[in-house]
């Protein structure tokens, strides 16, 4: 550091040798790192490789992890969540089953939301652009604590959601008391109320099929609703960024070549909007895997378990149960789930060569104008 | 292209203003419809807070108070520990916001400018750190603060919080985009490495270190879960932690929706603030963001 607080004395020395100014921007690239290294390493490299320890042992939250009296269990901490039988694979089941329908209802409805948000503000020629963007976006500065809060009284029995809801002739549920899943009330509306044998005899993770196709439950589906009107906002910033980086030039000849609004925007917009649409996507799906504030807020995982999330099931095991070997095995089941959906997602979306091709093809159709553009375009 | 754009206009095109009109008067309809039920919400919240319990519970969706009190408030601010909660998150924010800012353009400048042999590794185990979940870390994170005697303590709560990795990136993006004259003509004016940082590079940063302290304020003034793996004692409890004990009931019998929209409400100012002054930049932010 006295080399650099002094920088006079070190310059001429710098100025003579050019080996000289390559060796002290090495010292200084390395000063210049090393607290972000240290601390990064300190509270995040070792914390992994510690926690990664505790999942294979059977420490009691009691003393050092690290101490002799602390044994080597191997994967008895998986197997208890996995294939244990008992409680512990239940619940991990339970959690997994509730998360799953929360990603798979959030991920699409708030990529769609965002995306339809961005489009409506970017069509808006007369004013008032900034405080459409300001009212959608808001709701994503505020903390997930807060928006709680507010959350539990909107949906409460005789909340504003209710009360509303009462004016157009319906009988809201006791949102975060109802533990009943939503496709289940559905097929029990037709009359469906037990499952076929097939489907309540045999399960996966100690939750039978029957049960994890439940759907959310009606709990749950709040905290969906939830997390759509808190992260709408900040996803339509992005698409809006996107949609302002396409060149005008190919949607207006789609528009003389007579394509309408709805042809323009599947065709032509949303393909170039792709590499936005994947940033979307993927930060969603890590996201909603990580669901804990919302939980430990609101609900702690009830009504009748239905808003366990693995993370909170791994907070809840560790800190509540003293099960810390299995509380950080599901952190890195939950860890390994995460990383496979997001390659999963990955491979899905990528760019195949084909699909451009095919596409230009099917754009052929209307006239021959709209292709050469696009390939002008490129 | 230009073979296009020569055509001769098609002749609908003296029926389009009308229809266009329409067509906007039709989105503006929409865009208020959703605008307001985005900022709904929000009203209510502000609105049951200055309530009473029975008003508020009889009549929720009103937006006027009938009648209109401060009680809630008075109640957080003078008998609770709401003001203790208060005062921690200011200071945890304030500590982290300044490190974020210093460490981060340290590193960003490093990794963007300067040439050292090992440089490739670090700017690898960074992107390695980002694509870790934070809430897989929980337990880890609650294990080496144990260890290394700093639970339930500011150091706690403040050391783990004050570099991120997003952070470095932002910065190192942007000073790769400045041109490296200034610095060379600061190098042969004899300045040493750190003081072309401090003196020459950091001051023509201002965007990107405004685009720093947006984000670490808001991140760090709305972070729970680390606080609650690193600090149990109550007069080290931040907003966060405290305003969600109030939501499962704490402090208070019967519902008290008052009381916890009025401590929601505080927690939302701060960052709300932020939000307005730095508006144009936060839009902007993200803008720049996707185009990389």
């Amino acid at each position: 550091m006295s080399v650099l607080a002094s920088p006079r004395d070190a310059a001429p020395r710098r100025a003579g040798s050019p080996r000289g100014i390559r060796h002290g921007e090495a010292v200084a690239g390395w000063l210049f790192t090393l607290p972000v290294l240290v601390i990064l390493g300190v509270f995040l490299l070792v914390p992994v490789l510690m926690a990664l320890w505790v999942s294979f042992s059977d420490w009691s939250g009691r003393g050092s992890p690290l101490s002799s009296g602390v044994g080597f269990v191997g994967l008895d901490n998986y197997a208890a969540v996995t294939t244990g039988g008992g409680l512990a694979e239940r619940d991990f089941g339970v959690a997994l089953r509730n998360n799953a329908w929360y990603v798979l209802l959030v991920v699409p409805l708030q990529t769609g939301l965002a995306l339809f948000l961005a489009v409506l503000v970017n069509r808006a020629v007369l004013r008032g652009r900034g405080v459409f963007r300001t009212a959608f976006y808001f709701p994503s500065v505020t903390s997930s604590v807060a928006i709680t809060v507010l959350w539990l009284f909107l949906f409460s029995t005789s909340g504003v959601v209710n009360t509303i809801l009462a004016r157009v002739g319906i009988a809201g549920p006791n949102w975060f008391n109802e533990p009943s899943g939503v496709l289940h009330n559905l097929l029990g509306a037709l009359g469906v109320r037990t499952g076929p044998d097939v489907l309540t005899q045999h399960g996966f993770l100690g939750v039978t099929w029957w049960d994890w196709l439940a759907g959310p439950s009606v709990a749950m589906s709040a905290f969906v609703l939830m997390a759509i009107f808190t992260t709408s906002g900040t996803f339509m910033l992005l698409f809006i960024a996107g949609l302002q980086n396409i060149t005008p030039e190919v949607e207006e000849a789609a528009m003389v070549d007579g394509a309408n609004a709805w042809q323009r925007f599947w065709r032509i917009t949303l393909p170039q909007l792709k590499p936005t649409l994947f940033t979307v996507l993927t930060l969603g799906l890590i996201g909603c895997w990580q669901v804990f504030d919302q939980i430990y807020t609101g609900t702690q995982g009830g009504p009748g378990k239905t808003t366990l999330t693995p993370a909170y099931l791994s907070y809840q095991s560790a800190f509540l149960s003293q099960e810390w070997g299995q509380g950080a095995a599901i952190a890195f089941i939950l860890f390994v789930i995460i990383v496979l959906l997001t390659i999963l997602q990955r491979w899905v979306l990528r760019d195949r060569p084909d699909v451009p091709r095919r596409v230009r093809r099917r754009g052929r159709a209307p006239s021959a104008t709209v292709t050469s553009t696009t390939e002008d375009a490129r | 292209m230009s073979r296009i754009t020569r055509r001769p206009p098609p002749p609908t095109r003296h029926r389009m203003p009308r229809k266009a009109f329409a067509w906007q008067l039709g989105l503006y309809a929409l865009l208020v419809l959703l605008a307001l039920v985005y900022v709904y919400p929000f009203l209510v919240q502000l609105a049951t807070s200055v309530k009473t319990e029975a008003d508020a519970a009889a009549d929720p969706v009103s937006l006027v108070p009938d009648p209109l009190t401060w009680a809630a408030y008075g109640r957080l601010f003078l008998r609770s520990d709401f003001p203790v909660w208060f005062a921690n998150s200011a200071v945890v924010t304030i500590l982290v916001t300044a490190g974020r800012v210093f460490f981060d353009s340290l590193a960003g400048y490093a990794l963007a400018r300067l040439t050292f042999r090992g440089r490739g590794v670090v700017y690898a185990a960074l992107v390695a750190v980002m694509a870790v979940p934070t809430v897989v870390l929980l337990i880890p994170k609650f294990l080496v603060i144990n260890q290394l005697g700093i639970y339930d303590s500011y150091a706690g709560m403040v050391l783990p919080l004050l570099v991120d990795a997003a952070g470095v990136f932002i910065m190192k993006n942007f000073f790769e985009s400045v041109p490296r004259s200034v610095e060379e003509q600061a190098r042969i004016d004899g300045a040493g490495t750190f003081r072309i940082f401090w003196s020459v590079v950091l001051p023509m940063a201002r965007p990107a270190l405004v685009t720093i302290v947006i984000l670490s304020f808001q991140g760090s003034w709305n972070e729970l879960s680390h606080f609650i793996v690193a600090a149990q004692s109550p007069e080290l409890t931040t907003l966060t932690k405290g305003v969600a004990s109030l939501a499962s009931g704490q402090l208070s019998q019967g519902s008290q929706y008052p009381i916890k929209l009025a401590a929601a409400a505080i927690m939302t100012i701060p960052v709300a603030v932020v939000f307005f002054v730095f508006q144009r930049r936060i839009m902007n932010t993200s803008e720049g963001a996707v185009k990389e």
